[in-house]
C-alpha cells in the first residue's frame, strides 16, 4: 500500500478519449490506469495492455478438476469400496464421465472467479480509493502517475490540449484496505509521505 | 485500390480436381471388379458400402454449408458476411452431389443390396417380426420419396437462398424500407430451409440412409448425432476455403477475426459432437441391453474398434486440445491442419456406421474390408466438391457488397 501523485484527466467523451489515449502513449507518459462507465471495445489493445493469462489458468483448474474427479472415484470403487452395480466392472469409465466432466466444469468455474476477484482485488470489506466518482457515471478518466522528474504543470499541459476537460493534481491510495467510506479517512493524513 | 472481386480459377487447381476425380472413377471400377461384380451378396454390398458411405457423407457435408448461412440468416447475423460467398459456393454442389447419392441409395434399395438394407427384402420381413412392425417407416416406396423429396427441396431453397444473394450484387438497395423488407424476405425463406433441414437431416433422414443399415436396431440420438458430425465437417471444408482464398490473395475483407470465429464452431461442434457420441454410447452401455448392445460390439470392441477409437482420438480430443487457445483458430497452418483432420476423422465416423452390419457374414464374424480404394472413392468425391466449388466461386463476385450487414461484418471484431 502506497499513497502515490497522480495527474488525473477527466473526459466527458469516448471519440476524444480514445485517440487521447494513443496521443499520451506517443508522448511517453506512462498511463496507470483508464476508468470509463462502460466498457470500450479496443481501448485495453490501445492501452497496450497484454492479454490475460485467465485461460490459462482456467484451463489448469480445469484439468485439476478432472484428475480430480478421476483418481478419486478410481481410488474410491476399485481399492476402497468396491461396489457391484449391474455386473459391471469396478473400473468402470463411462459411468463416471458425467462426474469427471461436471468436476472440470466447476473447478475452472470456480477457480475462474476466484482468480479474477484475486487480480482485480474485489472481495467483501476491501476497499479501493477512486480517482473520481463520476468515473461509474458519465466521465472518463486517465490517471497518469507521477515521479520525482514529472513536471506536473506540462503534463497538465498536455492532458489539456488532447481534450481532457478537467486536470488536478491528486493523491491517492492505489492499494486496497479493510474498512469503511464513510469512516476511514487515514488516507488523506498520509499524503505527505506519497512514495515519488 | 481495387480488390479482387471475382475469383479466376487457377489452372492446378482444375488439374488436382479433376485428376482426383479420375482416382475415384478408377477406384470405383476397381472396387466393382474386385466385389461388385461377384456374385454372393457380401461382396456386392461391400462395393454398395463404399458409394453409400462416401455418397451420403459429402451430400451432408456440403449441405451443411446452406445450414450455417440460413442459420446465420435467422438469426439476423453480420460477421459471416465477408466470407458468405464462401459457403454459398459450398452449397451450390448440393444438387450434383445430391443426385449421385440418390441414384446410389436408390440402386441399393431396389437392387436388391439386401446385405446393406435388410428391410428391402419384403420376403424376409414377413417373417421378422420387428422389421414388419417398421414397415411404416422402412419401405421402398417411402424411402424413394423421402430421398428424392428431400434432395430437391435441399437444392431448390439453396437455389433461392443463393439467387437472393445475387439479386443485390447489381442493384444496390437504396432505402432502409428495401433494407428491412430484403433481411425479412432472406429470414422467411431461410426459415423455410431450417425447416426442412430440421425435418430431413436433424431428425428422420440418417434413420433412413444409415441407421436402417442397421434395422433392428435404434437410437434416438442418431441423427443429431449424424448432424453434428456432418455440420462440424462442414464448417472444416468452409474454413479449408477461406484459408485457400485468402493464401491466393482473395477475400480481403475476411480477417483473422473471422477465421477465428469458424474455428470456435469447428472447437465447439466437435466437442457438441463428443457429447452426443457419448450421450449415445453411455446408456447403451449402462443400460447393458443385448438388443442395444449389439451395435456397439463390433464397433466399440471387435473387429473396427481400433477405426472407432482412432476417430473418438481424431474428432474429441485432437480438436479439444489443439483448437482450444486462440493463436491456434487465427493461425493459418492449424486451421488448415486441423479442418483436413477433422474432415478425415468425421469420414471414418461415417466409415465404422456404414460398415460393420453390411460385412457381417453368415458366421457373426464382421470383417473391416478397408483397402485403398475406399480412399480412392473419397478422393474422387473430394475432387467433385472441389471443381464444382471452384466453379461456383467464379461466378459470383466473392463479395456480397451490397447486403445490408456488410458492414457489420467488415468491422467484426472477436
Amino acid at each position: 500500500m502506497a499513497v502515490k501523485k497522480f495527474v488525473v484527466g477527466n473526459f466527458d467523451d469516448e471519440a476524444v478519449l480514445f485517440p487521447a489515449v494513443k496521443k499520451v502513449r506517443r508522448a511517453g507518459y506512462k498511463i496507470h490506469d483508464v476508468f470509463t462507465p462502460f466498457p470500450i471495445h479496443g481501448l485495453d489493445h490501445a492501452m497496450g495492455l497484454r492479454d490475460t493469462s485467465l485461460h490459462t489458468a482456467g484451463f489448469i483448474y480445469g484439468i485439476t478438476g478432472t484428475t480430480t474427479a478421476v483418481s478419486f472415484i478410481t481410488w474410491a470403487l476399485t481399492v476402497d469400496w468396491q461396489l457391484n452395480f449391474g455386473g459391471k466392472p469396478f473400473f468402470s469409465l463411462p459411468a463416471w464421465i458425467p462426474i469427471t466432466f461436471e468436476l472440470t466444469v466447476l473447478f475452472a468455474a470456480v477457480g475462474m472467479v476466484l482468480t479474477f476477484c484475486y487480480l482485480c482485488q474485489l472481495a467483501p470489506f476491501v476497499k479501493k480509493d477512486h480517482f473520481n466518482p463520476r468515473s461509474t457515471d458519465d466521465t472518463f478518466v486517465m490517471a497518469l502517475e507521477c515521479t520525482d522528474k514529472t513536471n506536473e504543470a506540462e503534463v497538465i499541459g498536455f492532458l489539456e490540449s488532447i481534450g481532457a476537460k478537467e486536470v488536478k493534481v491528486d493523491y491517492k491510495e492505489t492499494g486496497w484496505w479493510l474498512g469503511r467510506y464513510d469512516k476511514d479517512t487515514k488516507r488523506f493524513e498520509k499524503k505527505a509521505e506519497a512514495v515519488h | 485500390m481495387s480488390i479482387r472481386e471475382n475469383f479466376v480459377v487457377p489452372k492446378r487447381y482444375n488439374t488436382i480436381a479433376i485428376s482426383l476425380m479420375v482416382v475415384g472413377i478408377l477406384a470405383i471400377v476397381g472396387l466393382y471388379v474386385t466385389s461388385g461384380s461377384k456374385d454372393d451378396a457380401h461382396h456386392q454390398a461391400r462395393f454398395w458400402a463404399s458409394l453409400l458411405q462416401n455418397s451420403v457423407y459429402f451430400l451432408l457435408v456440403v449441405n451443411a454449408s446452406m445450414f450455417f448461412i440460413c442459420a446465420t440468416t435467422l438469426a439476423w447475423g453480420g460477421w459471416q458476411m465477408a466470407f458468405r460467398r464462401v459457403p454459398e459456393a459450398i452449397s451450390a454442389v448440393v444438387p450434383v452431389v445430391g443426385v449421385i447419392c440418390a441414384a446410389i441409395l436408390l440402386a441399393i434399395t431396389f437392387g436388391g443390396q439386401h446385405a446393406i438394407y435388410h428391410w428391402s427384402d419384403t420376403e424376409h420381413v414377413k417373417h421378422d417380426p420387428t422389421l414388419l412392425h417398421k414397415e411404416g417407416f422402412l419401405n421402398k416406396g417411402f424411402f424413394a420419396v423421402a430421398t428424392v423429396l428431400t434432395v430437391v427441396l435441399w437444392s431448390v431453397l439453396g437455389w433461392k437462398m443463393r439467387q437472393l444473394s445475387r439479386s443485390l450484387d447489381n442493384e444496390p438497395l437504396k432505402t432502409v424500407e428495401e433494407r428491412r423488407k430484403y433481411i425479412w424476405k432472406n429470414t422467411v425463406w431461410a426459415a423455410g430451409y431450417i425447416v426442412v433441414f430440421a425435418l430431413t437431416v436433424m431428425s428422420s433422414l440418417p434413420w433412413l440412409w444409415l441407421m436402417s443399415i442397421d434395422a433392428h436396431w435404434y437410437s434416438t440420438m442418431y441423427s443429431w448425432y449424424t448432424f453434428a458430425s456432418t455440420f462440424v465437417a462442414g464448417m472444416a471444408l468452409i474454413a479449408l476455403f477461406v484459408v485457400f482464398l485468402k493464401n491466393n490473395g482473395y477475400l480481403e475483407y475476411a480477417t483473422n477475426e473471422h477465421l477465428h470465429d469458424i474455428g470456435k464452431f469447428m472447437f465447439a461442434f466437435s466437442v457438441f459432437w463428443t457429447y452426443l457420441w457419448f450421450s449415445q454410447f453411455m446408456l447403451i452401455w449402462y443400460a447393458n441391453i443385448p438388443e442395444e448392445t449389439v451395435y456397439f460390439k463390433p464397433r466399440a470392441e471387435g473387429a473396427y474398434s481400433g477405426i472407432f477409437w482412432l476417430m473418438f482420438l481424431i474428432n474429441f480430443l485432437a480438436p479439444l486440445l489443439i483448437l482450444m487457445t486462440r493463436g491456434a483458430k487465427r493461425n493459418y497452418g492449424t486451421i488448415t491442419f486441423m479442418a483436413l483432420l477433422i474432415i478425415f476423422g468425421h469420414w471414418l465416423d461415417f466409415y465404422q456406421m456404414v460398415f460393420p452390419s453390411p460385412m457381417t457374414d453368415e458366421k457373426g464374424v464382421t470383417h473391416v474390408p478397408m483397402i485403398l480404394y475406399d480412399f480412392g472413392v473419397a478422393l474422387g468425391f473430394v475432387g467433385l466438391i472441389m471443381f464444382a466449388v471452384g466453379r461456383a466461386l467464379s461466378k459470383a463476385p466473392l463479395l456480397a457488397k451490397n447486403h445490408p450487414f456488410i458492414k457489420e461484418s467488415l468491422i467484426h471484431h472477436t
